[in-house]
């Protein structure tokens, strides 16, 4: 065992699973970079490297560079899952999900219900999400939720190297369409990651500390900053319990329900907008089947209602952090 | 290209179990019987059969909103399809799909769509399985003239040919796009756009199923053989408005009756191989019959079927969850 | 009296351990300790365990508070003796802390695993020390690895070479198990033993790695064997702890599972539960850990009674039982032929060689002379 980053990470599940399994291929803008030119056939592994070294073990009738055609390839990736391939096609920015939703959500999310049962559609779409990049409103919004709305659609929101390892196996072997959200500022992230092929279930949270007087559940990036923010209010002896619930769909209720009945406070911090988001969801989900344990007002710590800004100060003040979650438990306990 | 007497029973048994199946939807849609909205392909017979008739288990075709013709000549069980047409326990998709989503994975039918131009980057991806397998197969997208306009269609046109895939892309043009005309909505030459794509294409009369057969079979072969897609605009009329109820007042007065009278493509195929002597009246007229008695049975079957059980309401949305 | 001031740091125990959470003082600023007096409870990735002191003398400053979480050489502690100023204390601590640099990951001359072939499986083993006196074999049990060895594996090593192995399905070694009967696993301990070229070598096994370096002393030239709470003498066995390690996928139905591995519960911490859950989703080892169910434990008891081979070995034998195991039960030392010294340990379950690790090394080291 090794540490490995969250970008070796989920490059190493693609590999081990493509040794395993001639029908994973991968495909994407750049997945290999380097297409047709005269230079490195390799040149990029995809905008941030993460199918680095792929091409040259796997050849280019597994790892395909594409056009930039969104629409296409992303529906090509439902068509050749549909018909026996097992496809690993990259959606460069979730924020690109604009000019080819129509594949996932009426395509690919469907086929089995329309058709009756009878299709199998095993199909991983990578995507990246997240600000922090200083990439402004078209390259940085943390979409899951829209995904996680679409029935059909496996939606996994890895918050570390060891997750993002476990969960991208899982969702390879996994015979329905998944949507793997890599978020785009975690990449460098390194710790211990096993060398062996693992997977980790879908809807299975990880209850990653376990406090007295408040739950605090937080999706990818943001299950740092819980993290972070818990360990701040330990030193004033307030214990949060924080949930990585890992995936949105689905999504373990069980396990968030029961910390908040043993803490009797939620605090929820999701990345992503505040209208119908995973922070609006958890929290009615919570204020359905188990208010009679709350024991003070449900709080959610969100970005604002507004796209993700540009300027370095905006964009800070704009992604929750710790201190707004420490904020945030302060205020359920008041 | 030679067709022995059973290919060309089959093939005209195929049209004609479209058209009697298309038209007696007509009539009992009207009745208020079927649910939902259906998409007529009766006059289009000879596109789909042409094309498919040239098509095997391992090759895979996409439809579209009227894929009535295209399920049923690649292979679709008639009674499922209307039993699902009806929205009944046992139609092909349980009930859950209708008329617009009819599939039969098994059989290469990779779905009639509801969304316009979302079977080409489906084709492409079942073009690459194909591809990548070595299974010689070979996928084909049907769309329309509107189809034809949307990006999907032209990203799948690059794509195709980036990636060397066999496919086929068939522009069924039956001359509108629901009610907009396609010499309005069409920018330049359908033939033209495959050019401009590097992709071998040819324009035929799709009513002539000897035609549509032709140069499909051409195509098919090439794609077979690794020389990458091709494109087919068959020019074709549709007897039905674009979904039914729709009363066709963009249409010419007459405009149906002539096409009726003088571009049915059943008609044209039965004087061609009669006079060719080939088949004869009494071999096709016992098809007719045979045809109009099975999907009599069908309809009879789907208006008394069971509907489904509300049990499978939230069943086969994952296969594990 | 000495005039040093001496630190005491967080100790690094096994080769995993980077960092180590104090989860409790047991002693006050001011009260004298002896070497191996029992000063703090640390919690590691695998088991909290108890911190014997390493020098004796008077604890003036407890530096680390309860919950922090430091590297291995930070300071935890100063000794010095009561001549010594608080002034010169707070001076010696600001220096220690100004000048600590935590080892970098990697950086360190530490052993490495290494891996062998032995028939079809990949064997992983952790090489410690070297010297003239004669080798030792570590060998865990069920659902553990060279992990099981973490507080005595360096002990052991001084003047000779300690493996540690990892058996197949488990740890680094490759998973497929096609036949999980002791006979046929000690038969891959043996050929691993030649494939390495030890001679006189003394096997020490825990539990399923008991009932294995018995099975496998003759065949392997054994000097001596070393059993702590084996498999193999007796028929009952706690198989809803089997089961239960084999089943449970979350830390809330491990917990009460693993909890029975040891006497003082508090041993088993959530970051050691992880280790066993993420170690159960590596592919193959469900069906690996099964597999030596189903071979050896069907029916709820074990089907393999090595006490006729124990009794006519001609080599010492050492039998090792926590008196409070829940695994296996202690009575199972008991009517062992003359030929095997039995030790039990008070106030300790299925793995003392964890939770009394000093002991059982001194127990060993005197088997194995030194």
């Amino acid at each position: 065992m090794a540490k490995k980053s969250y970008r070796e990470a989920i490059n190493e599940a693609i590999a081990q699973e493509m040794r395993r399994d001639e029908n994973v291929l991968v495909w994407g803008e750049d997945n290999a970079g380097g297409a047709g030119g005269e230079g490195e056939q390799d040149a990029w592994g995809g905008v941030l490297g993460v199918t680095k070294g792929l091409l040259g073990e796997f050849g280019p009738e597994r790892v395909l560079d594409t056009p930039i055609s969104e629409s296409a390839f992303i529906g090509a990736a439902v068509g050749a899952a549909a018909t026996g391939l097992r496809p690993v096609a990259e959606l460069m920015f979730a924020d690109f999900m604009g000019v080819c939703f129509d594949q996932i959500y009426n395509q690919a999310a469907k086929f089995r219900y329309m058709f009756g049962g009878k299709a199998v559609t095993p199909l991983v779409i990578r995507t990246m999400y997240g600000a922090g990049f200083r990439a402004a409103s078209q390259h940085s919004q943390t979409l899951y939720p829209m995904f996680t709305h679409i029935p059909g659609l496996k939606v996994i929101v890895p918050s570390s190297p060891y997750d993002a390892k476990g969960l991208m196996i899982q969702a390879i072997r996994d015979d329905d369409p998944c949507i793997f959200f890599e978020n785009k500022v975690m990449y460098d992230d390194e710790e211990e990651v096993p060398d062996d092929s693992y997977t980790i279930p879908f809807g299975e949270a990880n209850v990653i500390r376990e406090g007295e007087d408040a739950t605090i559940v937080a999706f990818g990036r943001m299950v740092g900053m819980a993290r972070q923010a818990a360990d701040a209010l330990e030193k004033e002896g307030i214990s949060c319990t924080v949930v990585d619930p890992r995936t949105t769909s689905p999504l373990d209720t069980d396990t968030i329900l029961e910390c908040v009945e043993d803490t009797g406070r939620l605090v929820v911090v999701d990345e992503g907008y505040p209208r119908c988001s995973m922070a609006s969801d958890v929290s009615s989900i919570v204020a359905q089947h188990a208010f009679k344990a709350l024991k003070g007002p449900i709080q959610m710590v969100t970005a604002p209602h507004a796209p993700v800004p540009f300027s370095p100060e905006l964009e800070d003040e704009y992604v929750p952090n710790a201190d707004k979650i420490v904020a945030a438990v302060r205020a359920t306990l008041a | 290209m030679q067709m022995n007497r059973e290919d060309l029973l089959k093939s005209y048994s195929t049209m004609r179990t479209i058209r009697d199946f298309e038209e007696r939807v007509h009539e009992e849609f009207a009745s208020g019987d079927i649910p939902g909205f259906v998409h007529l392909y009766a006059g289009e017979e000879a596109s789909a059969v042409g094309v498919c008739s040239h098509l095997e288990n391992r090759d895979v075709i996409a439809s579209t909103h009227r894929g009535h013709g295209h399920c049923i000549a690649k292979g679709c069980d008639t009674r499922e399809m209307m039993l699902e047409l009806y929205g009944r326990g046992e139609g092909l998709c349980g009930g859950k799909g209708g008329s617009m989503h009819i599939a039969d994975i098994e059989k290469g039918m990779l779905g009639a769509n509801g969304i316009v131009g979302a079977g080409p980057p489906l084709i492409c991806g079942a073009a690459l399985t194909a591809k990548y397998k070595k299974t010689g197969g070979v996928a084909v997208a049907f769309f329309g003239d509107g189809g034809s306009n949307q990006g999907t269609t032209l990203e799948s046109y690059n794509l195709a040919k980036v990636w060397n895939l066999p496919v086929i892309f068939v522009v069924e043009d039956n001359g509108y796009a629901e009610a907009t005309s396609s010499s309005y909505a069409v920018a330049g030459d359908q033939l033209d756009r495959a050019t401009g794509f590097g992709m071998p294409s040819a324009r035929v009369d799709g009513h002539d199923y000897f035609a549509v057969r032709e140069a499909a079979g051409e195509m098919i072969e090439r794609a077979r053989t690794g020389g990458g897609p091709s494109l087919l605009h068959v020019m074709l009329d549709r007897f039905f408005g674009h979904f039914e109820g729709d009363a066709m007042t963009y249409r010419a007065e007459g405009e149906v009756q002539n096409i009726r009278d003088n571009k049915d493509c059943l008609k044209i195929f039965r004087k061609r191989v009669t006079e060719a002597g080939l088949l004869t009246d009494e071999q096709l007229d016992k098809i007719d019959t045979d045809v109009m008695a099975h999907i009599n049975a069908c309809i009879d079957e789907s208006k008394t079927a069971s509907p489904p059980s509300l049990s499978t309401l939230t069943t086969d949305v994952y296969i594990s969850y | 009296m000495t005039k040093d001031i001496r630190a005491i740091t967080m100790p690094k125990w096994g080769l995993a351990m980077t960092e180590g959470e104090l989860t409790a003082w047991l002693v006050d600023e001011g009260a004298f300790v002896d070497e191996k007096f029992e000063i703090a409870e640390i919690e590691t990735t695998k088991i909290t365990n108890v911190f014997e002191s390493p020098i004796s003398g008077k604890v003036r400053k407890l530096v680390a508070h309860t919950g922090e979480v430091l590297p291995i050489g930070a300071l935890l502690a100063v000794i010095a003796a009561d001549e010594i100023s608080d002034d010169e204390i707070d001076n010696y601590v600001s220096k220690f802390q100004e000048d600590f640099v935590p080892e970098e990951d990697g950086a360190s001359d530490d052993p490495v695993h290494q891996k062998i072939t032995v028939g079809d499986h990949q064997i992983s083993y952790l090489k410690i020390g070297d010297g003239n006196n004669d080798p030792v074999l570590l060998i865990h049990g069920f659902g553990a690895d060279t992990v099981s060895w973490m507080f005595n594996q360096s002990v052991l090593a001084d003047g000779r070479a300690v493996y540690a192995i990892d058996l197949p399905g488990h740890g680094r070694s490759s998973k497929s198990i096609p036949d999980g009967s002791i006979a046929s696993m000690a038969k891959i301990v043996s050929g691993l033993i030649s494939a390495l070229g030890l001679k006189n070598v003394h096997l020490i096994g825990h539990s399923f790695g008991g009932a294995l370096a018995i099975a496998a002393a003759e065949e392997s030239g054994a000097k001596s064997i070393t059993v702590i709470g084996s498999c193999g003498l007796g028929k009952e066995i706690n198989t809803k702890f089997l089961q239960g390690f084999i089943d449970g996928k979350r830390g809330k139905h491990l917990k009460p599972v693993l909890e029975q591995l040891v006497f003082d519960k508090s041993l088993i911490g959530g970051d050691m539960i992880n280790e066993v859950i993420k170690f159960k989703r590596i592919d193959g080892v469900p069906a690996a850990l099964q597999a030596l169910v189903d071979s050896n434990f069907a029916n709820g008891l074990q089907s393999t009674d090595l006490r006729g081979i124990l009794s006519k070995l001609l080599i010492p034998v050492s039998v090792i039982w926590g008196a409070n195991d829940e695994i296996i039960s202690v009575s199972h030392s008991q009517g062992l032929g003359s030929n095997v010294s039995v030790s039990i340990i008070e106030n300790s379950g299925h793995i003392p060689q964890m939770e009394k690790s000093s002991e059982v090394n001194d127990i060993i080291l005197k088997s194995i002379g030194n």
